[in-house]
């Protein structure tokens, strides 16, 4: 082991020399108003606003003036793998997660390092997925959900550790990944390891003391509603992990998350619908009751986890205006929902992308019929559309209430040829089951001629308004502005991208250091308005690319490395 | 804005001590389940339908897809199943194509690989058949079993380690310890 300490003592010294020159204002407690407020000078939570809309009314930057905007300052984590994490931002601070579970502090207008967290991991840890989304804040801390299953509340001024909790155990494959969700003093977070029979759950945490306050499964125990659609004990190893943070209806007084599949992989080792796997469940936050829920697809065999959270908007429907959840699914379809109090009931749903697996999709339930050649099982190979990693995986969509577009970030053309295979539940260890397939399992469809997507869509008419093709897959998150712009990154030649968001045509563009699958973010300091995002490829795009290199004979590199952007007009 | 009454002591860390750092707290005594495989140690089938059983060549066909298997301690009958780090994949291979660096940690053509994958640490449970390459499920890093399992694909930094195997009466046993670091190096 190497030891980091005199190299932090040299950080803070030269951190002291340079608070000084700062006019950092003193740090301004996060309330539950100011999540609700969405100030201008702050990027308080992991979408922005709890609807999940991720997007900021901010118009400095904008289609004409876009063309000016240049970097202003950078700051490289020493990191590699995925770097996810929006900077998030509370009137003059920057904090910045990273894989490994570092957070860094700065000063979000000059990029000077205020603190550094560094955890150190158990060397026998797993990460399936190397990244972290983000940090939450609450009051005078901020929270971080960790690889090896631990939420920490940090001191947000000074770094320190205020208290860490187990929030299960690492060793039998639980593991996080999401930034919390924090309403009114109630720290939320889910676990993934869907990949390792873990049972999934969303735990609650009082911010002030760390103790827990609930815990829902997403997997009924026998006797508990929906447990008759688990046969015998799968529902203890079934997965249904939550990795996405949810959104917030401050009215309905409830918190919307999307949940992932079920395990192990094929379907046919848990014969029945699986509740509440690849759903939308709706939790009340002050007693963890879940209230309702939506199924997307049942008995899922394609790993088309549903984690994504809806986005709350309010759309149009026959001249109506429905309270709506809107998801574009990992399935390939994108699904209207309607929110209340007692359900949450189907509206309508259309595929954004190539999909060959539905046969139909219930009127009025939604529920989905499947071309059951189509659906992979325990020694049965079949292919599908889209691939494993779906129209839309966990890169945010975000919304423009202005325009009423919707934007999604989508990959076209790619699918998965699946085998399952028996698998032997022991803790900790894979409990996918998924046999070997050509080529990793993975194809480009014949005659594509591209396979990074935005869209956008016009929630009232639920028609698709523009798409803007990229030949490279896109995990790009998305941030709209009231700019007119749409702001997104994801394609393997190291580019961020400013789009006109009522045409998609591509008005700025920069080259970074890496691919950038970072969450955008903008904010303004002192008035001024700033766009924020991490570049650092890795985990699923970068998987993807030696599946594509495989797969068309390409050898595509993308460097690694994670660095923190932050551009302005001059 | 707000009145801190805390001010101070935070101007105070700010100056000088504003690094926050996890320092593990908790430590014990090493169970001996949780010790690397030590020389001497019998190795036997984890999981399977011989999961417990002692390796004999003979019961792995050539160039089969490697199974788990753990180190166990003769003298005391402890499995060595207290940390995921002791486990191996194991197969058997022609020791005349096994390259000139790997042949010596191999006992009549038995190979042991730490399961570990030094990428981030996810068990290398895959096998590509056809090109008799260990897989990891987890980004797709590739591994040469004839050639130490050398990296041949995605994003594993170094090889697997060897465990090195020789015969005792007929039975395979731990020659030595893992011939490099097992698992993933935190970075920073
Ligand atoms: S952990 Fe094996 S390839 Fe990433």
């Amino acid at each position: 082991m190497f030891n980091l300490r005199p190299l932090f003592a040299l950080l803070s010294i030269l951190t002291v020399s340079s608070v000084g020159a700062q006019a950092l204002k003193p740090y301004q407690p996060v309330t539950g108003e100011r999540l609700l407020e969405q100030d201008s000078d702050s990027w308080l939570l992991y979408r922005g606003s709890y609807d999940s809309h991720g997007y900021s009314p901010l118009d400095q930057i904008d289609r004409e003036t876009v063309a000016d905007l240049e970097p202003v300052w950078s700051f490289s984590t020493g990191l590699r793998e995925g770097h996810q994490a929006p900077p998030i931002v509370n009137a003059g601070y920057m904090y910045v997660a990273t894989p490994q579970n570092h957070v860094l502090a700065l000063n979000a207008a000059t990029g000077e390092l205020l603190w550094r967290y560094v955890r150190y991991l158990p060397d026998d840890l797993q990460q399936f997925h190397p990244t972290n989304r983000g940090v939450a804040l609450w009051g005078e801390r901020a929270y971080l959900a960790t690889v090896d299953s631990y939420l920490v509340a940090l001191d947000a001024v000074t770094g320190e550790v205020d208290w860490e909790v187990a929030v299960e155990d690492y060793y039998s494959g639980y593991y996080m990944t999401m930034a919390p969700l924090i309403v009114d003093g109630v720290v939320m977070v889910g676990v993934s390891g869907g990949e390792l029979g873990i049972r999934g759950f969303v735990a609650a945490y009082d911010a002030e003391t760390g103790a827990e306050l609930w815990k829902t499964y997403t997997i009924p125990a026998p006797g508990e509603p929906g447990s008759e659609s688990w046969p015998g004990d799968s529902w203890k190893t079934g997965g249904v992990p939550v990795w996405i943070t949810g959104s917030y209806d401050p009215e309905l007084n409830l918190t919307y998350w999307g949940t992932g599949n079920g395990g192990p992989w094929m379907g046919d080792t848990r014969p029945g619908d699986n509740l509440y796997s690849t759903s939308v469940i709706a939790i009340d936050p002050s007693t963890g009751e879940l209230k309702n829920h939506h199924q997307y697809h049942w008995n899922d065999s394609w790993d088309w986890d549903e984690v994504a959270a809806p986005l709350l908007i309010d759309y149009e429907r026959e001249g109506q205006r429905v309270k709506g959840l809107v998801h574009a699914g990992r399935n390939g379809y994108l699904w209207f929902l309607e929110r209340g109090a007692e359900a949450i009931d189907f509206v309508d749903a259309t595929p954004y992308v190539y999909q060959d697996v539905f046969t139909s999709v219930d009127s009025v339930t939604g529920r989905p019929e499947y071309d059951m050649s189509k659906k992979p099982g325990t020694g049965y190979e079949a292919s599908f559309c889209p691939s494993l990693w779906g129209g839309k995986d966990w890169p945010p969509a975000s919304f423009d209430p202005a325009s009423r577009l919707l934007f999604i970030p989508a990959n076209e053309n790619v699918c998965s040829t699946m085998v399952g295979e028996e698998v032997e539940y022991s803790p900790g260890r894979a409990y996918m089951g998924r046999g070997t397939s050509e080529n990793g399992g993975f194809y480009v469809r014949d005659g594509a001629d591209h396979i990074g997507e935005l869209q956008a869509w016009n929630v009232d008419t639920g028609e698709r308004a523009w798409t803007t093709t990229f030949d490279s897959h896109n995990w790009g998150p998305t941030l709209a502005t009231g700019g007119d712009l749409v702001f997104m990154g994801g394609t393997n030649d190291r580019k961020f991208r400013a789009f006109d968001s009522a045409s998609g045509e591509t008005l700025w563009e920069y080259p970074t250091n890496s691919g950038v699958i970072g969450v955008p973010v903008t904010f303004t300091v002192e008035g001024k308005q700033y766009v924020a995002v991490q570049a650092g490829w890795g985990v699923d795009a970068q998987r993807e690319q030696n599946l594509i290199n495989m797969s068309q004979g390409t050898n595509t590199y993308v460097p690694q490395g994670g660095v923190v952007w932050v551009f302005a007009l001059p | 804005m707000t009145n801190r009454t805390t001010l101070d002591r935070r101007a105070l860390l700010k100056a000088g001590l504003g690094v926050g750092i996890a320092i593990p707290t908790k430590s014990w005594a090493q169970p001996p389940n949780r010790a690397r495989p030590q020389p001497g140690d019998w190795l036997v089938f984890d999981g399977g339908e011989n999961s417990g059983q002692r390796i004999t060549p003979d019961l792995l066909a050539l160039e089969q897809r490697p199974v788990a298997a753990l180190a166990k301690d003769p003298a005391t009958s402890t499995l060595r199943d207290g940390s995921r780090l002791n486990r191996v994949m194991i197969t058997r291979l022609d020791p005349t194509k096994l390259s000139e660096a790997t042949k010596p940690h191999a006992a009549a053509g038995v190979i042991a690989f730490s399961a570990v994958c030094t990428h981030t640490g996810c068990d290398v449970i895959n096998w590509v058949e056809d090109k008799l390459l260990m897989a990891c499920p987890c980004h797709e890093s590739h591994f040469d079993v004839y050639n130490g399992a050398n990296v041949v694909g995605g994003p594993a930094p170094r090889p697997l380690a060897i465990l090195p195997l020789s015969l005792e009466s007929g039975s395979v046993v731990v020659a030595a310890g893992f011939t490099g670091r097992v698992g993933f190096t935190q970075q920073f």
